[in-house]
């Protein structure tokens, strides 16, 4: 299975970036490549680079230091991901001490300011992680993911299991620590809408491929492949007068289909689309997508 | 009164408490039996054809509500009136035959379809059930039918096939056909399309608007998103924490909502056009436990608009200290003078503690400057802190009392009206 084909793709410093796609784009995927977690036996071909290190030709050791130190990571689901015997103490301490030198009291004296950042009350970092709350522990594992101060951030579906309230809350964390230490974000999610309140550009998945890439105020406003706009007209937020949808489903990545992986749900879709895979061509400055029709969307 | 002004379904004062299951040793120990207030006082009617919202963030208590009306938990307590039949306590062989009549559908169609029963077996066994049908052609007749009717084509063809072999958005569409074979008057949907990726929800959305506009089909629509609610739904109830804090039409709730919780949740969603970023007015904290709840209005300690007369209580001091350890400058200097919070104990209005007899003024003197720095309306709130001996109390004054009220055509249960 193909999860991700010819994916290239660039984040700057201090810049945040969304990618985006439904189930089985391939978002997740990504997200593991780069921080190399993906299951033994995997076959990756390319490049990842790194604040110019290319991080496939890192030794075990070297991807470690990388990991979690510069590139900090926050998941789904807090719970699977904090040791339910650990105290949020010896988290911090242990992954503090994982990566630098220094003793246990200073580790602790770096997780309450970590902590009390992200307004966990410090008088609570010996307890438990089933001891707080679902929006408390997704603020714990940012905290625990920025405490080593990492240059990029991965979060993949950092809001998808908690309630509106805690995740606009949680957006509002990520918005701020993006001002103020100048991290660049990598955020992963299927929600459109918390792109468009986050991020600064977009890049649209379907079916493993880059489709769009762009400005969130390009791709939001002035979208150019036919997914990307039936994507966005899919949405029901508060201004829905009519539903629209997609017709199909995504398809099967163990055979995918030939030419514009998109063409058997495409309304637009020519005789051509089934043989030839469309480039990813610039439509506008720094807007680039991948439809042998795009300039008939400008 | 014509018939179809009657209400279908009518919810009076409904309540459902979970007993909360503590280990052996801790249910001997403990005096006082604890509850899960999972549904407390929640009444609503539902008229023929309409589709009615139950809104709210995980653990209102809604999926329990939808739960409860079809009897699908016992309720403890209130009235459900289904075609004007009282059914909370009916024995089982009075409520079966009502059981065509209403039917649910669950928010994971990959978990409400038995794996190893084909998806033709699965839509007709509620007509074997309920006695309904016999016959294997008669059966797979209607089956077809219900497949045809709700997009599940070719019919044919997916009729031997397993839910293995669906995608999402066409498992939904076996499950409706499933509650639609014997033909229901009510259809609880309990999140339906929250599982189903974007670009397929509104080809379910619309199967729904088909079925109500072909069959007059009466929903009680479940979800915690409310724009959805907001396109589908005639009238919506908000839920908070078991109580209802707002009802009314869809339409007026969205463009002038009135409970601060309301309020709050039009807010909090996340709008897909990057023109219209804002900052938001975000209620702190998140939902409370549904064991012990917080006095007066449920939503009193999050609300950006609370009144000192809201439901302020110890526990909410003690939160408030916990809250000034959240700044490393405030913890320190309360770490110092005061200790620890666990020495805090909260009950009902007051928040107290034991000091050493040389600590009780200074101890009293610091917890009053420090409240000086609280909120206004918490501190409004605080009769008076005392010291009776060794003991230090904040007493805080009763709640007013809270009811729901009619505001420009809508109940609102919230002190500000």
């Amino acid at each position: 299975m193909h999860a991700l084909d010819n994916i290239s793709l660039d984040v700057a410093s201090g810049e945040s970036i969304g990618i985006v796609g439904e189930t089985g784009s391939g978002k997740s995927t990504l997200g593991k490549t780069i921080l190399e977690i993906l299951p033994p036996r995997t076959k990756v071909n390319g490049r990842v680079l790194f604040l110019g290190e290319e991080l496939s030709q890192l030794d075990k050791e070297g991807i470690r230091r990388t990991r979690g130190e510069k590139i900090g990571l926050i998941f789904q689901d807090p719970m699977t991901r904090l040791n339910p015997l650990m105290t949020i103490s010896d988290h911090f301490v242990e992954a503090i001490r994982a990566h630098q030198r220094i003793s246990k009291q200073e580790a602790l004296w770096r997780a309450e300011t970590a902590l009390t950042s992200m307004r966990v009350p410090e008088s609570r970092i010996h307890n438990y992680p089933h001891e707080f709350s679902g929006g408390m522990r997704q603020r714990i594992m940012i905290a625990l993911a920025l405490v080593l101060n990492p240059s990029l951030l991965v979060a993949d579906e950092p809001t998808t299991s908690l309630d509106v309230i805690v995740e606009a809350q949680i957006l509002e964390i990520l918005e701020d620590l993006k001002r103020t230490y100048k991290m660049s974000l990598l955020l992963i999610t299927h929600n459109l809408g918390i792109v468009a309140e986050v991020c600064d550009r977009v890049a649209v998945f379907y079916a493993g491929k880059i489709v769009e890439i762009g400005s969130v105020d390009d791709i939001f406003n002035r979208p150019v492949h036919p997914y990307t706009r039936l994507l966005l007209k899919s949405i029901i937020h508060l201004e829905t007068k009519e539903l629209h949808s997609i017709e199909g489903v995504p398809p099967d990545l163990v055979s995918p289909p030939t030419g514009c992986r998109f063409h058997p749900r495409c309304p637009y879709a020519q005789a051509i689309c089934r043989e030839t895979v469309p480039p990813l061509e610039e439509f506008r400055k720094d807007q680039r997508a991948a439809c042998l029709f795009g300039k008939d969307f400008l | 009164m014509q018939d179809s002004d009657k209400p279908l379904l009518e919810v009076e004062n409904l309540r459902v408490y979970f007993p909360v299951r503590g280990p052996l040793i801790q249910r001997l120990v403990q005096r006082e039996k604890l509850f899960v207030h999972a549904v407390d006082g929640v009444s609503f009617i539902l008229k023929p054809g309409e589709i009615f919202g139950l809104v709210g963030e995980s653990g209102c208590g809604k999926t329990t509500t939808g739960r409860a009306v079809l009897r699908l938990v016992e309720s403890t307590s209130g009235i459900i009136k289904f075609e004007g039949t009282n059914i909370i306590r009916l024995k089982e062989e009075r409520l079966r035959p009502l059981r065509t009549r209403m039917q649910i559908i669950f928010q994971d169609p990959h978990a409400s379809l038995n794996p190893a029963m084909s998806i033709g077996r699965a839509i007709g066994h509620p007509l074997k059930i309920h006695g309904l049908a016999w016959r294997e052609d008669d059966v797979k007749k209607q089956v077809l039918e219900a497949m045809r009717e709700v997009g599940l084509t070719p019919e044919e063809q997916l009729y031997d096939k397993y839910p293995s072999d669906l995608s999402g958005g066409q498992k939904q569409r076996a499950a409706i056909a499933r509650a639609m074979i014997l033909k229901p008057r009510l259809l609880v949907a309990d999140e339906p399309v929250a599982m189903l990726d974007m670009s397929i929800r509104a080809k379910v959305l619309e199967l729904m608007l088909d079925l109500r506009k072909k069959y007059n089909l009466t929903y009680l629509f479940i979800t915690h998103d409310l724009a959805t609610a907001k396109f589908l739904c005639d009238r919506i109830a908000i839920m908070y924490l078991g109580r209802i804090v707002e009802t009314g039409p869809a339409k007026e709730i969205y463009n002038d909502p009135k409970h601060p919780y309301t309020k709050a949740l039009l807010q909090a969603i996340p709008i897909p056009d990057p023109r219209r970023r804002a900052p938001k007015v975000l209620p702190k904290g998140e939902v409370p436990d549904a064991v012990h709840l917080p006095m007066g209005c449920r939503f009193h300690p999050r609300c950006p608009a609370v009144l000192p007369t809201c439901g302020w209580e110890g526990r909410d001091f003690v939160d408030y200290l916990e809250e000034r350890r959240t700044n490393l400058e405030t913890a320190r200097a309360d770490e110092n003078s005061i200790g620890p919070l666990e020495l805090w104990k909260a009950k009902g209005l007051t928040a107290e503690r034991q000091c050493k007899p040389e600590d009780v003024g200074r101890i009293t003197e610091y917890v009053r400057s420090i409240l000086d720095e609280a909120p206004v309306p918490l501190v409004k709130a605080v009769e008076g802190v005392k010291n009776v001996e060794t003991k230090l109390v904040v007493q805080f004054r009763p709640p007013d009392p809270l009811a729901p009220k009619e505001v420009e055509g809508r109940l609102v249960e919230c002190l500000l009206y």
